[in-house]
């Protein structure tokens, strides 16, 4: 299992899942109404490390964090 | 140096540690840029999440990025709220040479600005409202939209 947390403005719980890659994450994200104003926008890191692929190997224990778009200053 | 605050900045008593901080590192230049929260479309204040674990590492790179032209950076950002003129943001560089820290300051602020996990809000009848209008999706967002 995975965990998909959801960061900043999305105010949506934490998620678990069975996932292999980001592909699987992807998929299920998509099927959720809630996420469609999001997931085109948003950066991903897996264990706290921004990926650039849906490629990406994902292990028991993972964390997948979902990062909106951001402002500080 | 990476600072996260609840609420609004103490302005003048971190710019005064950090000069001290550094009064004997032989720096030559110090250049702090302040950032304060204006009165605009009715705003009360703002107010900000942080992801701490990768603005951290947002930071630590930026510091060794420096590092070789024998500059270093500070920075402070407020978690929470912040009012109208008060202050939410300082990042400052300390350098040898002043065209150094210049020119790290600028980059740093932009890069800021485009990467650091922050979220701000506009605080209006007490309410938290999203900025989304004036917000940058990180470089690499969007990758869950691909079709796979």
């Amino acid at each position: 299992m995975i965990t998909v947390e959801f960061l900043g403005p999305i105010k949506k719980p934490v998620l678990t899942m069975e996932a292999s890659t980001l592909h699987d994450v992807a998929r299920v994200l998509k099927e959720d109404a809630q996420m469609g104003q999001w997931i085109e926008s948003c950066a991903v890191a897996v264990n706290d490390t921004l990926v650039a692929s849906l490629d990406t190997v994902l292990k028991d224990g993972d964390k997948v964090s979902l990062l909106p778009p951001v402002c500080g200053g | 140096m990476l600072e996260l605050h609840e609420g609004a900045l103490n302005v003048p008593e971190i710019l005064t540690r950090w000069y001290a901080q550094e009064s004997t590192s032989n720096y030559g230049a110090y250049i702090p840029f302040v950032g304060t929260v204006r009165a605009e479309d009715g705003i009360e204040g703002l107010s900000f999440d942080v992801y701490e674990p990768i603005l951290n590492s947002w930071f630590d790179a930026w510091v060794a990025k420096v590092a070789p032209l024998g500059a270093t950076l500070k920075m402070a950002h407020s978690q929470g709220d912040v009012l109208v003129h008060e202050s939410s943001y300082i990042a400052a560089v300390f350098s040898p040479k002043r065209r150094v820290a210049l020119e790290i300051i600028e980059q740093f602020v932009e890069d800021f600005k485009a990467s650091a996990p922050i979220w701000k809000y506009d605080l209006i009848n007490g309410e938290r409202i999203y900025a989304r209008e004036r917000s940058t999706a990180i470089a690499g967002a969007g990758i869950l939209g691909v079709k796979s």
